[in-house]
């Protein structure tokens, strides 16, 4: 195991253009419980380029779900600056946020979180309708994306009409569908067969082979493995950052790439 | 978000609970629906009032005899005749805001036509009195100065008499005997129907009020045993006429300062303001009363609203991570609850229209929809609507992403 300062990426370049799609620096994150102060991130840093796919791990309580929500700007650190795609988000304000999750990043939840007693393709098209896009335009990019995950023939299924896998499918189409810089993924698979996970992790696949810039959350090492880089944390801290040449997700779905 | 597509967001929502939808809203419905009703009714009430006193006359005064004080000693209302008929031309000649004045000389007769007979009113008067009254002939015609100043027998009847004594038939031409005096026919007046006290407009005889006193009062005095009807120019000018009536007979029956009045001018037009005023005033008190319910009602979508936000926690927070601002959440549960109490709103409308036209048939008058109070209920019902939906609409906006996205409903 390798440490995290040991990997440091090189530093950061001037200008937007190749700058680290996120750019973490000493970052924390305390919730205060009544008297008690939980940390949940003790400072972390961590850079991901454009295009990679890193899996966090680690045990339960290691702060995974706070670090993702700090990424995908559902949530502001306490301490420390993240920089996304070079613009600085960490003092933004709610609505800001908002615009910068709109525009760039797309979420794939454990529980799915697909809206209930709404059709696959509505569930698609939330995203854009958010961002403004008109209702036909809307209409055809939420066909296409679900296309793309191989749900082409139940776009009109709500989600109880669809398995676990189907859900996760609809939830994948739903965070590419307006293009986004960054997939976040807490724990996918979590509620998913091992079948179904690699069919899943073959799209995740799919979204980097794209250029998407693809971080998940995952308990599983079989599930890290997908992954080129499998970050730890450990009491809120990163004990270990490595690379590796990822495992291919054979048992690939018909997904368009 | 475009406003179309927030208003069609906040239809499939409302959509997604119908019955829920419908309930809540039914405060409202019945809010609108009652102010609407009471509103229409009371309109009509108004008109119908106001018709009334429109058919006795047009700015109508009437001058009757008052109680006269003879040492000390004083009969009741109209006990002796202290009018004159000098004081209709008086009355015409001296006050400016008069345009028509006319006597009104009443006595219950027995009327024979040719084999049947029928006991009815016979009025004196002069041809004024038909402009002051708006009566016009339907047959034949009014008589005119000319035979009241030569005392010609002639009479205009009533449909009613038509009906008594003619079956129906034309009678103009036909003699009529009133008492034992042979009167001509010489026109039928239109048909009127009942006055408010549920007299019988078309039970009437008309005759030259010279002849009236000649054969029916048997003598051409000067004093005038009956009233006098006087027409005001205008509405406005009703009160001046009064003034002014008033003022000339005070002076040509040469009252003292200290001595009261020896008649009585009665202002009906003042009258009927009175009345429509009375009928506005329980109007609007019954239409507050309805629209305290519309208040109910709104608090009704507010307890629905709240209740919603909570059970939508996680698809506020679901619409949160895929962009969603605060204000776009404010502005969809906004927009819920417009559309609720906008539709609560229509739905009243139509209920209420629905109401007030059942009343109408029930008691016989006319109901006015009132389509300026109509579109002013929808608008408040949709004001109450985003008022009482602000603050659930500001709660859903405040909610965290992370712990409305972890909320287990
Ligand atoms: N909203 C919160 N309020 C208070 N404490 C919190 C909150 N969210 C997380 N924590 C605390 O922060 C720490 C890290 O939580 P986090 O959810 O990031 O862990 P995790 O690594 O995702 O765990 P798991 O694998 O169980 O999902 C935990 O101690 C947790 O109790
Ligand atoms: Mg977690």
């Amino acid at each position: 195991m390798v440490a995290a300062a040991a990997i440091a990426p090189p530093a950061p370049a001037i200008g937007a253009a190749s700058a680290p799609v996120i750019e973490i620096e000493d970052v924390t994150r305390v919730y205060h419980l009544g008297d008690v102060d939980v940390h949940a991130l003790r400072g972390v840093s961590l850079r991901v380029e454009r295009g990679e796919s890193i899996a966090i791990m680690g045990a339960s309580g290691s702060g995974k779900s706070t670090l993702m929500n700090l990424i995908g700007c559902l949530d502001r650190p306490t301490s420390g600056t993240y920089r996304l795609a070079g613009k600085d988000v960490s003092r933004l304000s709610a609505s800001e946020l908002a615009r910068v999750r709109g525009e760039r990043i797309g979420f794939v939840f454990q529980n799915f979180n697909l809206l209930a007693r709404t059709s696959a393709v509505e569930n698609v098209e939330l995203p854009l309708l958010y961002a403004g896009v008109g209702g036909h335009e809307r209409r055809t990019r939420a066909i296409a994306a679900l296309e793309q995950v191989g749900l082409g023939s139940r776009l009109d299924h709500t989600p109880n009409q669809l398995s676990g896998g189907q859900q996760q499918r609809v939830a994948i189409a739903r965070a590419l569908v307006s293009q986004p810089e960054i997939v976040l993924a807490d724990e996918p698979t979590g509620n998913l067969d091992s079948r179904t996970s690699v069919e899943v992790m073959a799209m995740m696949q799919a979204l980097v082979a794209k250029g998407i810039t693809v971080v998940l959350v995952t308990h599983e090492p079989d599930i890290a493995q997908y992954a080129a880089r499998v970050l730890t944390l450990k009491d809120g801290k990163v004990v270990s950052d490595t690379r590796h040449e990822p495992v291919r997700a054979v048992l690939e779905p018909e997904v368009a790439s | 978000m475009s406003p179309w597509a927030t208003i069609k967001v906040a239809i499939k929502a409302l959509l997604r609970n119908k019955l829920r939808s419908l309930l809540t809203v039914l405060g409202i419905v019945i809010g609108v629906a009652a102010v609407i009703a009471m509103v229409a009714i009371g309109q009509g009430a108004r008109n119908r009032v106001k018709g009334v006193f429109e058919a006795m006359g047009t700015n109508l005064l009437v001058v009757s005899p008052a109680s006269q004080n003879t040492g000390g000693v004083r009969g009741g209302g109209g006990t002796a005749s202290t009018l004159t008929f000098s004081d209709i031309d008086f009355i015409r000649n001296e006050a400016s805001a008069v345009r028509w004045v006319a006597p009104q000389l009443q006595t219950k007769v027995q009327a024979a036509g040719d084999d049947q007979n029928w006991n009815t009113q016979v009025t004196g008067t002069t041809p004024e009195y038909f402009q002051i009254r708006s009566w016009a002939a339907t047959s034949g015609q009014l008589f005119d100065d000319a035979a009241d100043a030569g005392g010609a027998k002639v009479a205009v009847v009533g449909n009613t008499i038509v009906q008594q004594l003619y079956g129906g038939a034309n009678p103009v031409g036909q003699t009529v005997r009133l008492g034992n005096v042979p009167f001509t026919i010489v026109g039928v007046l239109a048909v009127k129907g009942q006055s408010p006290m549920g007299q019988d407009y078309d039970d009437v005889i008309i005759i030259p009020s010279r002849t009236f006193r000649a054969k029916l009062q048997g003598g051409l005095g000067n004093f005038l045993r009956g009233s006098i009807y006087v027409s005001a120019v205008s509405a406005d000018a009703t009160a001046l006429a009064e003034s002014q009536v008033t003022e000339v007979l005070r002076a040509h029956h040469k009252l003292k300062d200290d001595e009261e009045d020896d008649f009585r001018v009665r202002n009906l037009a003042e009258f009927a303001e009175a009345q429509s005023q009375s009928t506005d005033t329980i109007t609007t008190l019954l239409a507050a009363i309805a629209a305290v319910s519309l208040l109910v009602g709104g608090i009704g979508v507010m307890n629905i609203m709240l209740v919603s936000v909570v059970e939508r926690t996680r698809e506020i927070g679901i619409r949160m991570a895929v962009g969603a601002r605060p204000i776009d959440l404010m502005v969809q549960f906004l927009a819920e609850a417009l559309v609720l109490a906008a539709l609560g709103g229509l739905i009243g409308l139509g209920v209420g229209a629905l109401a007030a036209s059942t009343l109408a048939t029930k008691f016989g008058w006319a109901v006015v929809f009132p389509s300026d109070v109509a579109a002013l209920a929808v608008l408040v019902s949709g004001g109450i609507g985003v008022t009482f939906g602000l603050y659930p609409a500001v709660k859903a906006s405040r909610l965290d992403p992370i712990t409305a996205l972890r909320f287990e409903a």
